[in-house]
């Protein structure tokens, strides 16, 4: 669905929220995997979740954005300082968090990042859509939900049963086989 | 909003996960930046869903899927991280070598290398030996290793040199275990 698309320069003021959303979002990304400690790449990603968060809410996806929020900000970045704190890992700086295959590692982040955006950018240059807002609202997607999609959301709940039984008996040590 | 711009800033952010999966350390870390990465497909499911207008608002819904499955993933990968910093006292990916090939290129090699060199200890020496030199995570198959070579080195003298024992015992257990 191409619109009669407006020069990809200059940006809209939508773009250039977005835009700059997604500056925050990839640096902090970027200090979440090369910080030295470990505490810090915790909160930094709960810099660069909010920040997509925000971008979510540009691209008018509110219900995903407040979600998003809940639940990677909220829960997942308490699980991971839990799961920090747990394994008692060195709360100062640190030396050894990173492994000695770095160089390798960054050519092939570098490799991949050179390949997919050289393949979105000549599959989309022309993609454009105006923003409607209301569209993720929750009415909607609630709709959605509980109408089509509600089979695959009922599977998920017993999904996420089975993935909270499953780590309370990893985690318990008195109810284990013997080992 | 031209689709490009969240389709690329997805890629970035995928690509720095990939970057923070090969190069780190940490297990948690790791599994940090795996969250990078499914917030990367988030964004780009988003990103289409608005740009296609499904009228199902399947990506959204998707996105939702995917987060509530990242957070089940996240849940039971920490109780498995917190199980092995239960048994092994470490989650540094680098010293889980038990499932490694005893390779004389491989780390077991290398790292017993200098510990059994130093002080040729003969008979069981060889755990707290290894042990206390490379490291607790190599200390574990240096402890697993002495009944296979007892079943494995039958016609060999037990007090065989240190550093020819690793390499000995991969190549005679492998046959071992076929027969």
């Amino acid at each position: 669905m191409t619109f009669a698309a407006p020069a990809l320069w200059p940006p809209t003021a939508q773009e250039i929220v977005f835009l700059l959303l997604g500056v925050v979002a990839a640096g902090a990304a970027l200090l979440v995997v090369t910080t030295r400690q470990i505490v810090h790449a915790a909160l930094w990603l709960v810099v660069s979740f909010g920040a997509l968060a925000g971008c979510y809410l540009v691209l008018t996806a509110e219900f995903v954005a407040w979600v998003q929020v809940l639940i990677y900000v909220g829960a997942v970045v308490v699980l991971l300082l839990f799961g920090i704190m747990l394994t008692r890992a060195p709360i100062g700086r640190s030396a050894d968090l990173d492994s000695g295959n770095q160089m390798a590692a960054a050519v092939v982040a570098v490799g991949t990042a050179a390949v997919l955006v050289t393949t979105v950018i000549h599959g989309f240059r022309t993609a454009y859509t105006p923003l409607v807002p209301g569209e993720g609202a929750a009415k909607p997607l609630g709709a959605s939900i509980f109408r089509t999609w509600v089979l695959p959301f009922e599977a998920l709940s017993v999904l996420l049963l089975a993935a909270l039984i499953g780590a309370i008996v990893l985690s318990r040590t008195d109810i284990g086989g013997k080992d | 909003m031209h689709v490009v711009y969240p389709v690329v800033l997805a890629a970035l952010l995928f690509s720095i996960g990939v970057y923070g999966v090969l190069a780190r350390r940490n297990t948690i870390l790791v599994l940090m930046s795996v969250e990078l990465m499914l917030n990367a497909v988030n964004l780009n499911l988003v990103a289409f869903d608005v740009w296609l207008r499904d009228a199902l608002h399947g990506g959204q819904v998707l996105t939702l899927f995917v987060i509530v499955i990242a957070a089940a993933e996240l849940g039971v990968g920490l109780a498995i991280v917190l199980a092995v910093f239960r048994n092994r006292q470490t989650v540094e990916l680098d010293r889980l070598r038990d499932l490694a090939e005893p390779g004389p290129e491989a780390g077991p090699g290398a790292g017993q290398g200098p510990g059994p060199g130093g002080g040729p200890s003969p008979g069981r020496g060889h755990g707290p030996g290894g042990g206390a030199g490379p490291g607790p995570g190599i200390d574990g198959t240096g402890e697993d290793r002495p009944p296979g070579d007892g079943r494995g080195l039958d016609e060999n003298a037990p007090p065989v040199p240190e550093h020819d024992r690793p390499r000995g015992a991969g190549v005679v257990r492998a046959p071992g275990g076929a027969a």
